[in-house]
């Protein structure tokens, strides 16, 4: 009994530390007051001045959130269809080939973010592209499609390959055959891997900040590193962050609550 | 089915292209001077400039107390939560999980902020402690998964055949338990040897880490150099994930 109370208590005091920070934000994102621990009376100030964009700033704040949402859908998405086709090959090479490129394929996940910036950095350099929009893209995309490659491949694994043979038998054309056979039993992982793909683009800071260029391209890390370095944090950030918590808090739990229930089923099964 | 092999191909050409080639790029960068001639002068700078190695080392430092700070405070939460006596909810493990989610910038920024208000003098003391705050997720979960989907039934034969608890868990549960608690040093270690932002924010600038002199030196276009210290970061790195052997897995699912 007396251990259960020790390891209740334990991981309690983790979690208030852990979410300390984000709730005294969450806190004084209600008050007008400049600096944080100053409160000054409930307001929802912040919040209207985030979505109107009347206070000096927070204009280019949402152009910065908009662009973080546009470069990781079009990244995900990109990495999701060059993802999936490289695994179906992946899937169909042996030996020394397949080597090579499972280990190529493992370079961009076991790399630090700074080491991708900076040597993407110099290849645009050395290839002349100028940078901006679309070599933040690319390189967003260098990044996450090996995570799609990794979740797509144990799909392939697991398929039953006669399925596909037998749906040919049956005079299916090829095409057919892939959309109707193949493409459904892959899905599932097509989807973890567009998530993690979207979510590790949009977390990213160090591959986007050596790959933006100078064009004034700002995704919300950036945003924030600048923001910061001119000193302390924009008051509108408080209720941002506020949001975006509530927001992966209700995403994750919807998605567990389900895989929970989805296994309670099979378990009745 | 084994023509699809060919698949592969496009993907294989961007591999190259903006994988290798790059890396490749950063050894050939940092092993030329400003015109293009070959040159160990970059090197030599790093070798003999007490500032950039002082960092370095510093750096390495504060990486691997963050790591065992992780450790130690990690794993007991993963054992219990995958502990079905003490833990039975999921909304915890979510919990957990969670700020794996969030923008690191933005919870480092808010710890900064939180200690700003508390009166806390920003320097080596907060820039653990918001490190820690920071990777301590990357650590439970690998071990939570771990832990989770380890056999039950090995720890109770051990029990059977005489095994005090103690004995259990170090002879049994730890050693199975260590994959999960390599790819967690994977996930704490890598990160924190490189990280920039981070360590700006929560020492205000005060103590400099590696990959902020990396920062500076590209963007003051030293390339060369700035190439030359990230090859230094490129071979600690090429260590770390030696020592992780053959089972180094990337974990894919997060959810």
């Amino acid at each position: 009994m007396m251990k259960k109370i020790l390891a209740k208590c334990y991981i309690w005091i983790l979690l208030i530390l852990l979410y300390a920070p984000i709730l005294f934000i969450a806190v004084f994102s209600f008050t007008e007051s400049k600096v944080l621990g100053n409160w000054t009376g409930f307001s929802t100030q912040l919040y209207q001045n985030l979505f109107t964009g009347s206070m000096q700033g927070t204009g280019s704040l949402m152009r910065a959130v908009e662009n973080t949402l546009l470069i990781a859908l079009i990244a995900a998405g990109i990495s999701t269809l060059l993802g999936t086709v490289a695994a179906i090959g992946i899937h169909n090479m042996r030996g020394r080939k397949r080597q090579v490129i499972s280990f190529l394929n493992n370079i961009p996940m076991i790399n630090p973010d700074i080491i991708t910036g900076v040597s993407l950095f110099l290849l645009f350099v050395f290839l002349h592209i100028s940078q901006g929009y679309v070599t933040v893209v690319l390189a967003h995309i260098s990044f996450c499609t090996p995570y799609v490659v990794l979740s797509v491949l144990p799909k392939l694994t697991q398929m039953n390959p006669n399925i596909y043979e037998a749906a040919l038998d049956l005079g299916a054309t090829p095409g057919q055959a892939l959309r109707k056979v193949l493409i459904p039993q892959l899905r599932p992982g097509m989807i973890s891997g567009f998530v993690l793909a979207f979510t590790m683009s949009l977390d990213d800071f160090a591959v986007t900040f050596f790959t933006r260029g100078t064009v004034g391209l700002d995704t919300l890390s950036t945003y924030i590193y600048t923001d910061a370095r001119k000193g302390g944090l924009t008051p509108e950030f408080r209720p941002l962050i506020t949001i975006m918590f509530l927001c992966v808090l209700l995403l994750l739990l919807f998605i567990n609550i389900r895989q929970f229930r989805a296994e309670k089923k099979q378990n009745l099964k | 089915m084994n023509k699809r092999s060919s698949w592969a191909l496009p993907y294989f050409i961007f591999l190259l292209l903006f994988v290798a080639l790059p890396l490749i790029l950063v050894m050939v960068y940092a092993f030329q001077d400003g015109s293009g001639h070959f040159t160990l002068s970059n090197i030599t700078k790093f070798f003999s400039d007490s500032d950039a190695l002082g960092t370095f080392a510093l750096s390495l430092e504060v990486a691997v107390e963050n790591t065992l700070i992780c450790i130690l405070l990690g794993y007991p939460a993963a054992w219990v939560l995958a502990n079905k006596e003490y833990n039975r909810s999921a909304v915890t493990i979510v919990l957990f999980i969670l700020p794996m989610w969030i923008n690191a910038l933005m919870r480092t920024l808010a710890t900064t902020e939180l200690f700003n208000m508390l009166g806390v003098t920003l320097g080596k003391g907060t820039l653990l402690y918001g490190m820690v705050y920071d990777y301590l997720p990357f650590m439970i979960y690998p071990i939570y998964n771990v832990l989770n989907k380890m056999d039950k039934s090995y720890a109770e034969a051990a029990q059977d055949l005489g095994a005090t608890p103690w004995k259990v868990f170090w002879k049994v549960v730890l050693p199975l338990s260590m994959p999960g608690v390599a790819s967690g040093v994977l996930m704490v270690f890598m990160p924190t040897v490189s990280t920039f932002a981070i360590s700006e924010f929560l020492t205000n600038n005060k103590i400099k880490l590696f990959g902020t002199i990396i920062q500076e030196n590209i963007n003051s276009s030293m390339w060369n150099y700035g190439a030359a210290l990230s090859l230094m970061m490129l071979i600690i790195i090429g260590i770390t994930t030696m020592f992780q052997g053959k089972d180094k897995e990337v974990e894919g699912g997060m959810v």
